[in-house]
């Protein structure tokens, strides 16, 4: 079985957001980069039971991202994984990346293809019902189970104030939400490993990016908050009903 | 031309997300001079006309038993159909659970630009530009569109629904439906509760409230304001909770008009999920916890003294005894 599984980086959850160039850049003076949350902590690791079951599966590794993206698809070979694709390219557009992607998945053939339910950073949730379309594949999204059994997979997703369960043979694209895997820890072994496992630099193929970035900007500050004695809890739902109508 | 609305349905019923993605779409066919029609997939137990109220002027309806569960790669090809059909130059979908499988296929199939998590009308003045939220609502990005079709899926609760007069005609769509690839064998709901990503108020808590035991007078808050629940990270993980009710950064990012936070810190990670909320309520034994800063009103004070008291004194308000 193959799998490939898609990473992303993403500034670190306390990075403070603030922005340059006439609010048209992300400032990313003195940003710690993490492996997207999501990437890591479901997909990747999933993948990496799935393969301590099946010693035979073969996981492969995708970032589409510039030489900055390197430390980061290290780390995520150092959890596990064997060998990984850079696709030298930088763009915000959802679409641009998903078709880089479905590029090195088509000539790879997997049987498992798994991305993070969204990027931390750009919210997209789009990647992963992208590459399945563009390798015309069945896509399950937001997926908090997997299950394998030789080549049906049995899913449970994120349905609005509930779960639904679904089967579905490979290939398929698969969206990783919380609850698919417990988050892990690089030990030492594997960080040594993934100095030598493969990473292969590709450059992009030709494709237009659908939209762009025209700025950015910060949500209005709040106004600070109105405390209310902890004896006089009626008040407090006074205001929630005459000043807020929130109640 | 025209503006496409996909109404997301659950068990026959409209999800009040797609009733949101209705007035959004009728508001900017009217902004385009256009007209506003809904489509509709699988078996509606609803009155399809009454989608009028909500400003289109005719609902697609592909009635196919086949279509009754999701299968994403199924849906895209049909509402790709309905879409060149009836030459759609904006589609629209609520940015939820089922929104967020097909708007991006759907984006990808007919190379139309997606911009996922919208939170106001296009800007129409110089191209077509949308706001979205990004860094998991920590900021916003305003997106341009550069593709003669557009795709938007709109953020749930970032609409208000706007019910007028009016029904639509109901047309069937003769489409060609695959046979789906994915069997759905199951699907639970918790029966009776409020979906969060729906809630028009959640009522959450943290680890300052100890443990899962404690969760019932979160609960009987809940319950007389017709609220969901949600819980912080830590609770969840702890298993106090079930991960469904995760909120924050890597959890479920929500947007109610009341967030009500019990016995939390305030950590960014949890704010990053929920700063979208209109009215902010913290209810904390520690003056300096950080959600203070966060929030519109505040009780320094000892939650298993506050939330029982707040109960009460909302079912005084709402005459209930
Ligand atoms: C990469 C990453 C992602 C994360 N994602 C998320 C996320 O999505 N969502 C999330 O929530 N967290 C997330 N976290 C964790 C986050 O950093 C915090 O650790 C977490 O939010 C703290 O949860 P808490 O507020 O319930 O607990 P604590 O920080 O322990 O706070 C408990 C609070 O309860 C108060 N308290 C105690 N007793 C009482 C009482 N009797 N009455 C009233 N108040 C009381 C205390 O004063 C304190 O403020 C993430 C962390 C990382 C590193
Ligand atoms: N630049 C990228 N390179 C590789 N995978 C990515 C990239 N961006 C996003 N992904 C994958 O797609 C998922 C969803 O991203 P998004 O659609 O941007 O929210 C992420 O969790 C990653 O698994």
């Amino acid at each position: 079985m193959k799998i490939l599984v898609c990473i992303s980086k993403t500034p670190d959850t306390t990075a403070k957001i603030t922005f340059t160039d006439n609010n048209t850049k992300f400032d990313t003076n003195g940003v710690q980069w993490i492996i997207n949350p999501y990437d890591e902590w479901y997909a990747l690791v999933r993948a990496i039971e799935l393969k301590e079951k099946d010693p035979s599966a073969t996981i492969h590794l995708i970032t589409v991202g510039g030489a900055d993206a390197e430390p980061i698809i290290r780390k995520a070979l150092a959890l596990g994984g064997d060998e990984a694709f850079r696709v030298n390219a930088d763009s915000h557009d959802s679409f641009y990346i998903a078709s880089q992607i479905a590029a090195i998945a088509k000539e790879g053939a997997y049987d498992l293809i798994l991305t993070g339910k969204e990027t931390i950073d750009y919210n997209g949730s789009s990647i992963g019902g992208m590459v399945a379309e563009l390798l015309d594949l069945p896509y399950i999204s937001l997926a908090s189970k997997f299950e394998l059994d030789g080549s049906k997979a049995t899913i449970i997703r994120e349905i609005e104030g509930g779960e639904e369960t679904a089967e579905v043979n490979l290939p398929v694209v698969v969206s990783a939400a919380k609850g698919m895997a417990e988050q892990r820890i690089p030990n030492m072994r594997g960080i040594m490993a993934a100095r030598t496992k493969p990473l292969k630099v590709t450059e992009p193929i030709a494709v237009e990016a659908l939209t762009s970035v025209t700025s950015f900007g910060l949500p209005p500050a709040k106004a600070g908050v109105k405390l209310v004695p902890a004896d006089n809890v009626d008040e407090l739902v006074r205001l929630l009903h005459e000043e807020a109508k929130a109640i | 031309m025209s503006v496409l609305i996909f109404v997301d349905i659950a068990e026959g019923q409209v999800k009040k997300a797609s009733l949101e993605a209705l007035s959004y779409g009728a508001k900017v066919a009217e902004q385009l001079g256009t007209s506003a029609e809904g489509v509709v997939l699988g078996t509606p137990k609803e009155d399809l006309a009454a989608l009028g109220k909500y400003g289109v002027s005719k609902v697609h309806h592909v009635n196919n038993p086949a279509l009754d569960h999701l299968d994403a790669q199924v849906y895209t090809k049909v509402i790709a159909q309905v879409a060149q059909a009836v030459s759609a130059t904006v589609i629209i979908f609520p940015n939820n659970m089922d929104g967020k499988s097909i708007a991006p296929r759907l984006s990808a199939r007919l190379k139309a630009g997606l911009i996922s998590g919208a939170v106001a009308l296009p800007d129409t003045s110089n191209g077509f530009t949308v706001k979205k939220n990004v860094f998991s609502g920590k900021a916003f990005a305003n997106i341009s569109i550069s593709t003669p079709v557009k795709i938007i899926a709109l953020n749930p609760n970032a609409y208000p629904v706007k019910a007028g007069e009016g029904t639509a005609t109901v047309e069937a769509f003769n489409a060609t439906v695959d046979t789906p690839k994915v069997k759905v064998t199951s699907s639970t709901k918790a029966s009776g509760e409020v979906p969060l990503t729906e809630a028009e108020i959640v009522v959450s808590a943290g680890r300052g409230l100890k443990g899962p035991e404690n969760w019932g007078m979160v609960e009987d808050l809940a319950k007389v304001l017709h609220a969901a629940t949600a819980c912080s990270r830590p609770v969840a993980d702890a298993h106090w909770r079930p991960h469904n009710e995760h909120v924050g950064q890597t959890g479920i990012a929500i947007a109610p008009n009341l967030y009500i936070a019990i016995g939390i810190s305030g950590a960014i990670q949890h704010l990053a999920g929920v700063n979208r909320s209109k009215v902010i309520v913290v209810i904390n034994k520690d003056p300096e916890a950080p959600f203070f800063k966060a929030a519109d009103y505040g009780i320094v004070g000892d939650a298993f003294e506050v939330v029982p008291k707040l109960t009460e004194a909302i079912k005084k308000l709402k005459g209930i005894s």
